[in-house]
């Protein structure tokens, strides 16, 4: 009993370590920019750039192999200089929308913007008519 | 309140039940398609990955005969079953160059010994940024690149053998 549950804990857990690299992590996947602004910038951008392979996460918040590979690169280039949101576009260039988690405006997520507005527009259009009643009513009694 | 508002709440309910019940019994499709179909292979130039192959770079695929850029790693299991698929392309007469993702010589010298060599050439990105240079988002994948250096297909996965004639048909198109 003790060496089925052994072996299959041994099983399940070397399952998942089957397909790894065995390469160490690109240079900058795990260590930061020497410059505190870049890396503030460099982690701000990380945020919203979402993991390829892990897909609900962050790439600052994955430890899958190629989300240090993408944390490289934004940093290496931010290094460089590259600004964010050039960094950004370049990504979605080749990844579509899909890679980023600040939402653009397009013409298919244009509702997502005006729904709000919408939505606001109509609630002030009830209560004003619901005080003006309200006003009629009162004035009248 | 009018008469028909008493059905507001019950159809807001139907029209979210509709919406969580299709998410939930057809989940949307997770693969990441490259944007990169039809625009230009970006520039890189890749180090060779073991002594018997030569490097490879972007000026490779230039020559005027559409090829094959397969993404490939010793470490990744689908690409062991890729393998014969890859060697009956190569035998059809196909070039295929590979760039081996994350990976070692020695790695990547068992794994072409043990599972055949169907590269023309191969280089090695430790950092996988060819697969951001290309829109690639994991191992194996393939792409069909025309004789002017023009991506003009994007395989996910590993090539099963039925898709052997499909992938021919698709280098023939890009010819």
């Amino acid at each position: 009993m003790i060496r089925a549950l052994v072996l299959f804990l041994s099983i399940a857990l070397a399952a998942p370590l089957a397909a790894q690299d065995s390469l160490p992590p690109a240079p900058y996947a795990y260590k930061q920019l020497e410059d505190p602004a870049k890396e503030k910038a460099a982690q701000d951008l990380m945020m919203t750039l979402r993991c390829l392979t892990c897909q609900s996460q962050s790439i600052a918040d994955s430890d899958a192999p190629m989300a240090g590979d993408m944390r490289n690169q934004v940093r290496e280039r931010i290094a460089r200089g590259e600004d964010p949101e050039a960094i950004r576009a370049w990504l979605i260039e080749r990844y579509g929308d899909w890679v980023s988690y600040e939402p653009r405006v397009t013409t298919m997520t244009w509702p997502l913007f005006a729904a709000p507005v919408v939505l606001l527009l109509l609630a002030a259009i009830i209560v004003r008519k619901r005080f003006t009643r309200a006003r009629a009513q009162g004035g009248k009694s | 309140m009018k008469h028909w508002a008493i059905w507001l709440p019950l159809a807001l309910f139907g029209l979210l039940f509709a919406v969580f019940a299709s998410g939930l019994i057809a989940p949307g499709d997770r693969t990441i398609a490259s944007q990169m179909i039809g625009k230009p292979l970006p520039d890189f130039d890749l180090p060779q990955a073991v002594p018997d192959r030569p490097a490879l770079a972007k000026a490779d695929f230039t020559g005027g005969k559409p090829k094959l850029l397969n993404v490939f790693a010793s470490w990744c299991v689908p690409c062991i079953a890729e393998a014969p698929v890859l060697a009956e392309l190569a035998k059809a007469g196909v070039e295929i160059d590979g760039v081996a993702i994350r990976d070692r010589t020695a790695d990547v010298q068992q794994f072409l010994a043990r599972n055949g060599n169907p590269y023309t050439r191969i280089g090695r990105d430790d950092v996988s940024k060819i697969q951001f240079d290309l829109g690639s988002s994991g191992v194996p994948e393939t792409f069909v690149i025309n004789g002017k250096g023009i991506i003009t297909y994007q395989h996910i996965g590993e090539i099963r053998a039925d898709q052997v004639p499909m992938i021919l048909q698709k280098l023939k198109e890009a010819q």
